[in-house]
């Protein structure tokens, strides 16, 4: 198992928490297990919340030869 | 007369080929005519035979103009071509030398596009199978396109608005002319070192299929296929489908659709996590109502209201246990009781008592009678004995001598009878009743 802090991608959280979902929902989970897997689905709910929450506005960079820039278009008209 | 004068065949060949070339009629020759005998060399220059059904004619094109070919020569195929006419000394043969060459009919672009669309799709590269599915959330995503185009700028205006979590890094590429397909191949070479990134948007604008050409080279569509993660293409308009659309994991038909394609819009990602929330929530919940269900059924159960029945029987049990218990015991030692006293009073039925009384009267009985015999014999006996002591003393030699018998003795105090020998002068003794005589004989005479 991940710990449910911070290696955890997004979407390893989300997939997580919806096998979490489901297994709760099939309800034949002994209820030890089950609220320690809610448990552990609430903690990754708000590992979800804090990603999608607390996530900057990512800039946009460019790549150029001498290394990462931040991408400006307001200097430049489209051409193409 | 002047000796003539000789040429060498080099000379001649020599002077032909300049005639050939000075000729403006055969230089820069538009011609027509059908490919036959085509070979490309290692070296990349192409040799064939030009022909129609009258006549044929060698042809030769170099490397370097065959470079700028889209497509790939075969026989049969009806070219138009644009050639010098001139000799190749060596074998003295008059030739095609080929600058231009293009297909008849179609363009020379769209046969090659087809072409290589065709050479691709035997290869299996546009197999859906090897279509990757897209990141569901991504967290960086690489363009390859121009710096200034509009493409970039309406993907970062709809990552912005969908999904604004998300990191844009634009690989700058040219995306048109002659420069531009490499130019995309190194970019993407640089983004696909790039660990960062989970997937990738190549695009351009729209334009005509001479702008769009180099979304239709093969460099390219190979370097999307062999790329390390998913790739969105997004070229040209709806209309314009390149062959990097069909060697991409996904074809876009707007760099703003290529966009919505690679991010999900951020509320319905909380929404789906919401509803995760709220389904798990649910499910906790009805499971912890099941489980106080089940628990206050059993609570309620008799054994709980009245817990002493669990024990009462086997107290119950238990006493009775020990008086019976008690009962078999007390029944026991009874029962061998009275088999013991039994055996006393047979015991003492046989004791030998009256044995021994009946024994001791016998034994009293036996005893007066052998007194009785004892007396009996004595009695006759001692009567029998003084009747033999009166005949004793009536035969008693002393009586006898008394009556005037003496007895002769030898000196050996034998006694001497008349058959003993007596010899004259030995010494006798005659004893009579009270004394004895010692006397010797005088003589022994025979009585008659």
């Amino acid at each position: 198992m991940m710990s449910a802090k911070k290696q955890i991608t997004f979407e390893q959280a989300m997939d997580e928490l919806e096998t979490i979902v489901t297994k709760l929902e099939e309800g034949d989970v002994p209820l030890e297990e089950a609220l320690s897997i809610y448990q552990k689905g609430v903690k990754l709910s708000k590992v979800c919340h804090d990603k999608l929450q607390h996530a900057e506005k990512q800039m946009a960079t460019i790549m150029t030869d001498t290394g990462e820039e931040p991408l400006d278009l307001n200097n430049e008209d489209s051409t193409s | 007369m002047s000796e003539p004068t000789y040429l060498t065949v080099q000379a001649i060949t020599k002077y032909i080929k300049r005639k050939f070339d000075a000729d403006p009629h055969l230089s820069n020759l538009y011609i027509q005519g059908e490919i036959s005998n085509f070979k490309r060399h290692s070296s990349g220059h192409c040799y064939f035979t030009l022909k129609d059904d009258k006549a044929r004619i060698l042809a030769v094109m170099f490397s370097a103009n065959t470079s700028k070919l889209k497509f790939r020569p075969e026989n049969g195929m009806m070219v138009l071509i644009t050639a010098d006419v001139s000799i190749y000394e060596a074998s003295g043969q008059y030739q095609l030398y080929v600058k231009t060459m293009q297909p008849e009919g179609i363009g020379a672009l769209f046969l090659a596009y087809e072409q290589l669309k065709e050479r691709l799709s035997k290869e299996g590269l546009f197999d859906v199978s090897r279509k990757r599915s897209l990141p569901l959330y991504p967290k960086t995503i690489g363009v390859v396109t121009s710096p200034t185009g509009a493409v970039i700028r309406d993907i970062l205006t709809t990552i912005e608005r969908r999904y604004p979590i998300a990191k844009v890094k634009l690989y700058p590429s040219s995306v048109q002319g002659d420069k531009a397909a490499p130019s995309i191949v190194q970019a993407m070479e640089k983004a696909s070192h790039d660990d960062s990134l989970d997937l990738l948007i190549i695009g351009r604008g729209g334009g005509s299929i001479e702008e769009l050409w180099p979304f239709n080279e093969e460099q390219v569509a190979r370097a999307i296929i062999a790329f390390p993660i998913p790739v969105i293409s997004a070229v040209g308009h709806e209309t314009d489908v390149t062959i990097a659309d069909f060697a991409a994991d996904h074809r876009a038909p707007t760099p703003t659709a290529a966009a919505e394609m690679a991010v999900p819009h951020i509320d319905e990602v909380r929404e789906r996590l919401m509803t995760k929330e709220v389904r798990s929530m649910r499910s906790i919940n009805e499971l912890l109502k099941i489980k106080q269900n089940q628990l206050r059924v059993l609570a309620e159960s008799m054994v709980f209201k009245k817990p002493e029945r669990l024990y009462t029987q086997q107290m119950e049990r238990l006493d009775r246990l020990s008086l019976q218990l008690k009962k078999e015991l007390f029944l026991t030692v009874q029962a061998s009781r009275e088999k013991m006293s039994q055996f006393d009073r047979q015991l003492s039925r046989l004791h030998p008592k009256e044995m021994i009384t009946i024994q001791e009267n016998r034994r009293k009985q036996l005893d007066r009678a052998i007194q009785l015999r004892m007396k009996e014999v004595i009695k006759r006996k001692s009567s029998e004995f003084s009747g033999r002591i009166s005949t004793l003393g009536a035969l008693s030699p002393l009586k006898i001598m008394n009556r005037g018998y003496s007895l002769v003795y030898d000196e050996n105090n034998s006694l001497i009878k008349d058959n003993v020998k007596v010899s004259k002068g030995q010494e006798i003794r005659v004893a009579l009743a009270t004394k004895d005589l010692l006397c010797q004989v005088n003589e022994v005479k025979e009585r008659e």
